[in-house]
């Protein structure tokens, strides 16, 4: 198909060359050609977080984002976070804290979390409520969503 | 003698909260398979219009395009939970803006969303008729022009237009119990449309096998209300019908019924390949589900001292262009219309209308938050007329154990006065709040009933070769915890750790009929099979034990982790496992050790105590269960902006098997009815929704969501249930709004009677008050 642009990705640690029209969303061309599909769509408008990835260490939500654009960039998803087939220590402080219900947020949840503790190790509930404002969660009520990422803060300054 | 400790009353990591932490875990969106074809949907432009023909010539000629289907494709009836009034697509008219007509499929969504639209429907337009006061009207048009011959689950009433249903229930005197009052009061009372707002859209996969049998996996709340639909709308055998839940991101009442199973199936069918539909964010909005908007007007009288006489409420439900749940929703608002209380003399009247919009179905509370939001408004308007405390006046009318509810059906237990007691305390009731300056903040309060028993549930438990449990149920988990919970009371028959069961994806070809995740109803309904079938198990192993320790079957004890020895012996002298007995049922004796539980709640109402009409059955519905919430709310005088710094939520569970999940459901209740309180509301303007986004529809973020909501779980076992519980699911939502306007009129002197409290309205009311 004519159209196509060539780019490559380093998703995850692993370098990916991929042929994508230009219109192929960050989003789509996770899920669907590279079969990452722990990145969720559940709004396609940049509101409700769920599609959240690290595009340079960037929190970015892949739905607004055209893949062709993050052409050589270092694109981190959930997938991504743990280490040796073991969660980090933040996706493992969500587990603890009883943080996960349907689990359909939390993926993008888990990248937020991940994105302010690289920045700010010891956030106050405030902050945390500020940094994941980009996250919408219908289950939790999210009082335990900010539980979860203190105790990972404890945990990583532990 | 070791102790078994029990894993009930524990609040473990749950079962699959690993999976999704990492990502690795498979909704339905996730699932692919060799050859899987996209669907997209063609919905209807029009909120009325006649459908006279079709011209997919254009669609099925575009490169990609694998199918087409239209309702000329159903092979099958009518469907629908209590009224048999949809089709797979729209046949012979179209009922809503939004609503599907044709479906394609093709090799990739864009190609699919693009042939979609190349399908050609000729329309002739009819009058429509968007609300419930148009669709009343005298010259209304008739939505459905065949209501009188559709099959329906209760007596529905007769020429009357486009009323759906229509119910009423009088208890004592009925209006004339409104002589005893000393004062009244009355109001009207608004309530909008909440979308569920699930964070998984709808999404679902179909395909044939060689054996013409077809397997849909969907994001549901119920694989058997998913064959149900699918077998009455396109004619297939259930034998030939596989419904299958992956997980599934949320769905508090909108996938209880179908939700893109048949337009998948009939795809799949006539493509002969699998196919995948997934509905983007503004296609769920406009063609699934919602919340009934209403109008409800109540009266209620009481004496000087505050004793409360006499209640009335007058129901008009919007239940959109298909009945889908509208009647049972109507019904159970009624059925809470009294409140907890004891009130002597009740008459409550409801109906649901049809309109050209989509269907209002099941919405974690089922009518019971429109029935709450006015009647406990209306409870404060009473104690401030009567200079009495709000939450004084419910303790002196909270009904108690041993009374009986609307309907006759008696209350096994009420911790009503407890929760109400305990909300006072926590949250230090009496003590003024500092507002900030321009801002108004004052504490609300409501209280709050709803039932945990609903129709039927079976469960199968079996023993594998090497010991272990495998449970099977139909229950699915979508984000309340119910695998991990249902494993938990699985293993504290069978004295093993809850990591010992193994919980089986729910799969209609080996899973007992369940009707649904809905209705606060699994731990409780779904919980009591469970217990049977685990405890025929545990009998079982305890009759081979005796032969195997050739001791008396008195004699033999149950240890912790799958063993058997006996009590009279001193420990572990004699022992068997449970992969012991495994080996010998399948190899020497008495075959494979399998336990089965059915369970359905019977509590029938009584004639002599409530005069009924209209009603669908309410003998299945039972177990009661109360709770009371307190709000610390701050109304901004120059905005309009509330907000709310904390809640205190007490809810009686019966007994909480896991505690953090009983906790996670009122966190999250709670929130979603605060939603429904400030901010939640969808808008039609001629039919058409305007507001079909995230970007336009509002939901609480963590912005919005206080962070200090207080859980208080209260434990008054339940005495019909084996290990006491009760459910939890809705209560926490129906508290919220509320309490939230209790706080806020409270706060400014403001009583408003239209939910959601937004800025604009909250101003708007201030302004005219001054």
């Amino acid at each position: 198909m004519s159209g196509e642009v060539d780019i490559t990705l380093m998703v995850n640690g692993e370098e990916q060359v991929l042929s994508v029209p230009a219109s192929r969303t960050l989003l789509a061309a996770l899920r669907d050609d590279l079969e990452l599909t722990g990145t969720k769509n559940a709004c396609s408008q940049g509101v409700c977080g769920a599609c959240t990835v690290l595009v340079d260490g960037m929190q970015v939500n892949a739905c607004l984002l055209l893949a062709v654009n993050t052409d050589g960039c270092k694109i981190t998803t959930i997938e991504g976070l743990g280490e040796g087939g073991k969660l980090s220590v933040v996706q493992q402080a969500f587990v603890d804290s009883g943080a996960i219900q349907c689990g359909f947020c939390m993926s993008g949840m888990i990248v937020s979390a991940t994105a302010l503790l690289a920045e700010n190790p010891n956030p106050s509930r405030d902050e945390i409520r500020q940094a994941l404002s980009g996250n919408l969660c219908r289950c939790s009520g999210y009082v335990r969503v900010v539980n979860a990422v203190l105790l990972a803060s404890e945990r990583r300054g532990a | 003698m070791s102790e078994i400790e029990s894993p009930i009353g524990k609040s473990p990591p749950r079962l699959e909260a690993g999976e999704k932490a990492s990502g690795a875990a498979l909704f339905t969106a996730d699932l692919a398979m060799p050859g899987m074809l996209h669907a997209a949907l063609l919905t209807s432009p029009y909120p009325h219009a006649r459908i006279l023909s079709y011209d997919v010539t254009a669609a099925l000629a575009y490169s990609g395009v694998k199918a087409v289907v239209t309702a000329e494709d159903i092979s099958g009836g009518l469907f629908g939970p209590v009224v048999k009034d949809e089709t797979a697509l729209a046949r012979g008219k179209v009922r809503y803006i939004g609503e599907p007509v044709a479906a394609v499929a093709a090799g990739d969504e864009k190609t699919a969303r693009y042939a979609a639209r190349l399908i050609e429907v000729e329309y002739e337009e009819l009058p429509a008729a968007t609300t419930v006061s148009e669709a009343i009207a005298e010259d209304a048009p008739i939505l459905h022009d065949d209501f009188a011959e559709y099959f329906k689950v209760y007596q529905a009433p007769e020429d009357a237009g486009n009323i759906m249903a229509r119910a009423e229930a009088t208890v004592g005197r009925g209006l004339d119990g409104f002589e005893e009052a000393d004062v009244v009061v009355e109001g009207t009372y608004e309530v909008p449309a909440q979308y569920h707002a699930y964070m998984e859209p709808v999404a679902a996969l179909a395909t044939f096998g060689p054996d013409g049998r077809v397997t849909i996996w969907s994001s549901t709340q119920s694989i058997f209300r998913t064959q149900a639909n699918i077998h009455e709308g396109l004619g297939i055998p259930m034998g030939k019908i596989r419904c299958v839940a992956p997980r599934v991101g949320g769905g508090f009442g909108g996938k209880a019924e179908a939700s893109g199973q048949l337009v998948v199936t009939m795809l799949a069918k006539k493509a002969g390949a699998p196919v995948r539909l997934v509905l983007g964010r503004d296609e769920d909005m406009t063609t699934m589900r919602a919340r009934h908007p209403g109008t409800l007007r109540v009266r209620t009288g009481a004496k000087a001292d505050g004793t409360l006489v006499a209640r009335e409420m007058e129901v008009w439900l919007d239940g959109g262009a298909y009945a889908d749940d509208s009647p049972a929703v109507m019904n159970l608002a009624l059925f809470y219309a009294r409140g907890p209380y004891h009130i002597p003399n009740v008459r409550t009247l409801g109906h649901a209308v049809y309109t050209n919009k989509l269907r209002l179905g099941a919405f974690r509370g089922f009518g019971n938050p429109q029935a709450s939001f006015a009647s406990e408004s209306q409870i404060d308007e009473i104690a401030e007329k009567l200079g009495i405390d709000p939450i004084e006046i419910r303790i002196k009318n909270a009904i108690q154990a041993g009374e009986p509810w609307l309907g006759g059906q008696v209350i096994a237990t009420s911790a009503l006065t407890q929760a109400l007691k305990a909300v006072r305390d926590a949250s230090d009731w009496t003590r003024a709040r500092e507002a900030a300056p321009g801002c108004k903040r004052a504490l609300g309060v409501s209280a709050m009933a709803h039932s945990s028993a609903f129709l039927a549930s079976g469960a199968i438990v079996r023993l594998q070769g090497d010991g272990t449990v495998i449970l099977n149920v139909a229950a699915v988990d979508i984000g309340q915890g119910s695998d991990t919970v249902l494993s938990q009371m699985c293993a504290a028959v069978l004295g093993l750790d809850f990591e010992q069961v193994a919980f089986a994806t729910p799969d209609t070809d080996s899973a007992p009929y369940d009707y649904a995740t809905a209705a606060s109803r699994v731990t409780h309904t779904v919980g009591r099979a469970v217990h049977i079938a685990a405890a025929g198990v545990r009998d079982q192993l305890l009759a081979h034990a005796a032969e195997m320790l050739e001791c008396a079957l008195e004699e033999t004890e149950l240890r912790p982790g799958g063993r058997i020895g006996v009590s009279t012996d001193p420990p572990r002298n004699a022992e068997v496992t449970f992969g012991d007995i495994a080996q010998r049922s399948i190899w020497a004796a008495g075959g494979p050790i399998t336990g089965s539980g059915s369970f359905m709640p019977h509590d029938p109402t009584d004639p002599e105590h409530t005069q009924m009409s209209g009603f669908l059955g309410l003998e299945a519905i039972s177990v009661l269960t109360f709770g009371a919430q307190v709000v610390d709310a701050e109304v901004d005088e120059v905005t309009g902006a509330v907000r709310v710094h904390e809640a205190w939520c007490a809810h009686d569970v019966g007994r909480a098997v896991n505690p953090g999940a009983v906790a996670s459901q009122i966190q999250g209740g709670f929130v979603q009815g605060m939603g429904y309180a400030l901010m939640e509301e969808m808008l039609w303007e001629d039919g058409r929704l305007v507001n079909p986004s995230f970007m336009d529809y509002k939901f609480p973020g963590t912005l919005e969501a206080p962070d200090k909501i207080n859980t208080i779980i209260l434990e008054t076992p339940e005495p019909s249930h084996p290990f006491g519980v009760k459910g939890v699911g809705e209560p926490p939502l129906v508290g919220a709004a509320p309490a939230i306007n209790n706080a806020v009129s409270a706060a400014t002197g403001l009583r408003l009677k239209q939910i959601p409290l937004t800025s604009e309205r909250v101003l708007r009311g201030l302004l005219g008050k001054e």
